[in-house]
């Protein structure tokens, strides 16, 4: 096994990953839990996918994603910030209507045939740089590089600029915010579209370069969730959340590689002849999810690894006794 | 116009007017908050505004800021007839309101705090620039605090400060400050003044929203008071009101401002508490070692500046909080560590700090509130079911008994002003006949009426032969109250005081005003003793 082969693998499908985490991010720092990432993801990958195999434009497709995947987040923000409904509630239908939509739409598509994907590219010097080089910067997707140019994009705006500064301020103390100027409710609406549109992105990032194709539900295969997870894993900050993704990411594509080879480092593979052990290392990412997801419910627990104080509240305005 | 500065001297009356509200009236759902009231406010004064809980200061300033919409009624501001649709267009008209409840976002730093909302800085933010900036503009005014730190590792004081600075940043005229004083220490208050009077100095008029008479006539030039949504005052020189005639223009009757104590006659030890320890919520040593009793029919106070452990000396007492050494008994039953129940089952009650949170459950009626220690007997249970209409017929009579102005009794509790919580909180506690109980603050926040309501309340029950603990920062209360008083250091006791009947004497404020600072009482007589010799 090569290593840097899988690790190379490893960071594209970390891409998928990174967009979601961060999409999430901006949504959940702004105080909106958005928990519809997976069904958001599905409409992007097959509207993605639709798109690019009835124009033959994949950019066109990756719009189309972003777009959709927008819209349809909307319909969680009117629930939770105009109807101040429960953003779990909410963000979990979110997930069965977006499963649900791309599934119908999606019926045929994955006997369409193969569309043309994005680009894939080298990045000539750098792919020069030992190991680095091979695994970061050598044949890799254009998405994979939007990747690298959004994380330090994405710190930088919500740690350094004026935008940034209101975004957390939403989030931790929406009443003071309000007393600003600033309008709590289009900025949660905002940052709610933007999450969307990073979803939609990580969707057609699976559909157009990591694993092009549309396979119905398997095609996101819950990594929906494991953004949701790495969210609170990252406590909420662009870098950390650019490091949890490319690990998983790696780590997926060596639970997958690992089950293939007959003898692995000189000794007959167990992976391979014990299906049952792959089929447990499968479950490792997801396992985790749910244990940072239930560490990150706890309310001490949230307070103490930072989240945004104002998470998962509807802001009322002018409410008594708060 | 002149340039006095001092509140002594004030303004000179043909000072122009700032800012006028006439006729303002605002309504909430069965409540008339404001009553066709009239303000001025005069460039260059401190104005006083007195009234008691409920009485609509809050809501008068929250139109005036631009929080609240008035129903009807006009604000001037320099002449000229204003619409507020929200705070910052009050701001842009040069008003700026620092509220009861600080609006800071914790996490972040105090410059970034203050820079909330504003168009410049464009887009990046270049702290580094504004901290001096906002580091200077602190100079100017005796406001000392580092633009840098997270306000959240910012002292009470500190973070008043910075609320101010955020208003002052603004380039604010005038600055409402809603109750400024309930917050802080003597000392802080003092700075408080001083950046008060610099602002006076440099131009600005404040209004001072108080229940506290006498800081209103230290500090004020001119006063205002509010009574039930009506102006019973405007803009009268503070010089030449007493505190007597204010106490009766907020409350509309006398209010005895001594009370009249009986000789204590403490009987047996009902609270004894043996050497206890106990952790703050951050995990650090909060209790180290205090031993403590109180007998029937006698107040015992605590006196300490804020944050020295009294509250985890309640908790623990209460049945809230661990205790990792030592023990609390009740009439010789061990009660620390044991559930709430069982001390609440032993005698005691428990006035909390945090009336709104810890006290009563705030979106929950007054009936619901009074029958939370009540519901497990006894006419409120019946056949295991909960008696509703015996419920709300105790909760309407302790609403006579106990004076809780309200409606009806259905209205949840969040709705209530502070001195009717307090009511409501004190006649769930006193109606179970307590044999013991523990009051932390009650009167934190309320108007001299109810202050003098909450103290009859408390000597009622040191007749009635309770024995009571009262915690407070008021060295008043304490030695209008006490019969003996306890004072707190870093969780230490410091020393115990008899308190006489009577004016409390110089010497006695003098030598617990030591102790709270940290001078043990063997230390302050044994130098006593040295200085005569
Ligand atoms: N947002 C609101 N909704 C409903 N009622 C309110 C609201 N704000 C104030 N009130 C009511 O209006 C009246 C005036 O309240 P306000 O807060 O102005 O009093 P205050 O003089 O500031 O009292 P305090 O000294 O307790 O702060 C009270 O009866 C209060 O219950
Ligand atoms: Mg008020």
């Amino acid at each position: 096994m090569d290593f840097t082969i899988i690790l190379q693998a490893g960071i594209a499908s970390g891409t998928v990953l990174l967009f979601a985490t961060i999409g999430e991010l901006f949504s959940e720092r702004a105080g909106v839990l958005n928990l519809g990432v997976e069904g958001m993801m599905l409409i992007g990958a097959m509207s993605a996918f639709s798109t690019t195999i009835a124009t033959g434009n994949p950019w066109l497709g990756v719009l189309v994603a972003m777009f959709f995947a927008g819209l349809i987040s909307q319909i969680h923000a009117f629930i939770v910030i105009t109807l101040q409904a429960d953003q779990v509630v909410s963000g979990l239908s979110l997930t069965f209507l977006g499963a649900g939509i791309s599934l119908v739409l999606g019926e045929g598509l994955s006997k369409a045939g193969t569309v043309s994907l994005l680009p894939s590219f080298s990045i000539p010097l750098l792919t020069l740089i030992p190991i680095i080089g091979k695994i970061f910067f050598t044949n890799q997707s254009v998405l994979v590089y939007v990747g690298y140019l959004l994380v330090p994009l994405a710190w930088y705006y919500i740690n350094h600029t004026r935008p940034g500064l209101h975004l957390r301020a939403v989030g931790e103390y929406p009443s003071a915010a309000d007393a600003l100027g600033i309008n709590v409710f289009r900025m949660r609406y905002f940052y709610v579209f933007i999450g969307g549109m990073l979803a939609g992105l990580a969707g057609a990032t699976i559909s157009l370069a990591v694993s092009p194709g549309w396979f119905s539900e398997l095609t996101t295969g819950g990594q929906g969730w494991i953004a949701i997870g790495l969210v609170i894993f990252a406590q909420w900050d662009p870098i950390r959340a650019a490091f949890g993704a490319y690990a998983f990411g790696a780590l997926r594509r060596l639970i997958l590689d690992i089950q293939g080879p007959l003898v692995l480092f000189g000794f007959n593979n167990p992976f391979y002849y014990n299906p049952y052990l792959g089929f447990f290392l499968q479950m490792l990412p997801y396992l985790f999810t749910v244990i940072v997801l239930v560490i990150g419910s706890r309310e001490a627990m949230r307070k103490r690894i930072g989240a945004p104080a104002a998470l998962g509240n509807p802001y009322i305005r002018g409410e008594r006794g708060k | 116009m002149t340039n006095q500065t001092s509140s002594t001297h004030g303004p000179s009356s043909e000072a122009p007017l700032i800012v006028e509200m006439r006729g303002i009236v605002k309504k909430f759902p069965g409540v008339l908050a404001n009553d066709h009231v009239n303000f001025e406010l005069k460039r260059g004064e401190i104005h006083g505004l007195l009234g008691e809980n409920g009485a609509g200061k809050s809501t008068l300033m929250n139109v005036l800021a631009g929080l609240y919409r008035q129903e009807a009624g006009t604000i001037l501001v320099n002449g000229e007839p204003k619409v507020f649709s929200s705070p910052r267009d009050a701001i842009n008209a040069g008003i700026g309101m620092v509220h009861q409840h600080f609006m800071l976002v914790p996490s972040q730093t105090v410059t970034e705090n203050i820079l909330l909302g504003l168009d410049d800085p464009r887009f990046f933010l270049r702290l580094p620039d504004y901290d001096t900036k906002i580091a200077e503009l602190g100079e100017r005014f005796g406001l000392k605090v580092d633009p840098r730190a997270k306000v959240w590792q910012l002292s009470v004081g500190e973070q008043q400060r910075v609320e101010i600075l955020k208003m002052l940043y603004r380039g604010v005229n005038v600055l409402i400050m809603d109750e400024p004083t309930a917050v802080l220490a003597p000392q802080e208050i003092e700075g408080l003044f001083v950046t008060l009077r610099a602002m006076i100095a440099q131009g600005k008029s404040v209004i001072f929203i108080s229940h506290k008479l006498q800081e209103v006539s230290v500090i004020a030039d001119r006063v205002s008071v509010l009574r039930r949504g009506v102006a019973t005052a405007s803009g009268i020189a503070s010089k030449g009101v007493s505190r007597q005639e204010l106490a009766r223009l907020m409350v509309g009757r006398d209010v005895i401002f001594s009370l009249d104590k009986k000789p204590s006659q403490p009987g047996e030890v009902v609270l004894d508490v043996r050497d206890i320890y106990a952790e703050n919520d951050k995990g650090l040593p909060a209790l180290r070692g205090i031993s403590l009793n109180v007998r029937a029919g006698e107040i015992v106070g605590v006196a300490g500046v804020a944050g020295n452990g009294q509250s985890e000396l309640s908790q623990v007492i209460s049945g809230m909080r661990e205790c990792k050494q030592g023990h609390v008994t009740l009439a010789g039953d061990t009660v620390s560590n044991r559930t709430t129940l069982f001390g609440i089952q032993h005698g005691m009650a428990y006035v909390p700090e945090d009336r709104t949170h810890v006290g009563s459950a705030p979106n929950l009626s007054i009936t619901d509130n009074v029958i939370m220690k009540k519901y497990r007997t006894a006419p409120i249970l019946k056949r295991g079911l909960l008696d509703m209409k015996a419920a709300t017929s105790l909760a309407n009579e302790l609403k006579q008994a106990y004076d809780i102005i309200v409606p009806n009794v259905s209205t949840p509790v969040r709705l209530l002003s502070g001195g009717n919580l307090q009511r409501v909180i004190l006649a769930r506690e006193i109606s179970g006949l307590p044999a013991f109980m523990v009051a932390v603050q009650p009167t934190r926040g309320l108007d001299v009426g109810a202050i003098e309501g909450v103290h009859r309340l408390l000597l009622a029950q040191r007749e009635a032969g309770a024995a009571v603990l009262l915690v407070s920062e008021e060295l008043e209360e304490l030695l209008s109250l006490s019969d003996r008083v306890y004072v707190i250091y870093e969780g230490r006791i410091m020393g115990e005081v008899k308190v006489g009947g009577g004016e409390p004497d110089e010497s006695l404020i003098d030598t617990i005003g030591q102790m709270m600072t940290g001078t043990p009482l063997e230390q302050i007589q044994k130098e006593g003793v040295a200085a005569h010799d």
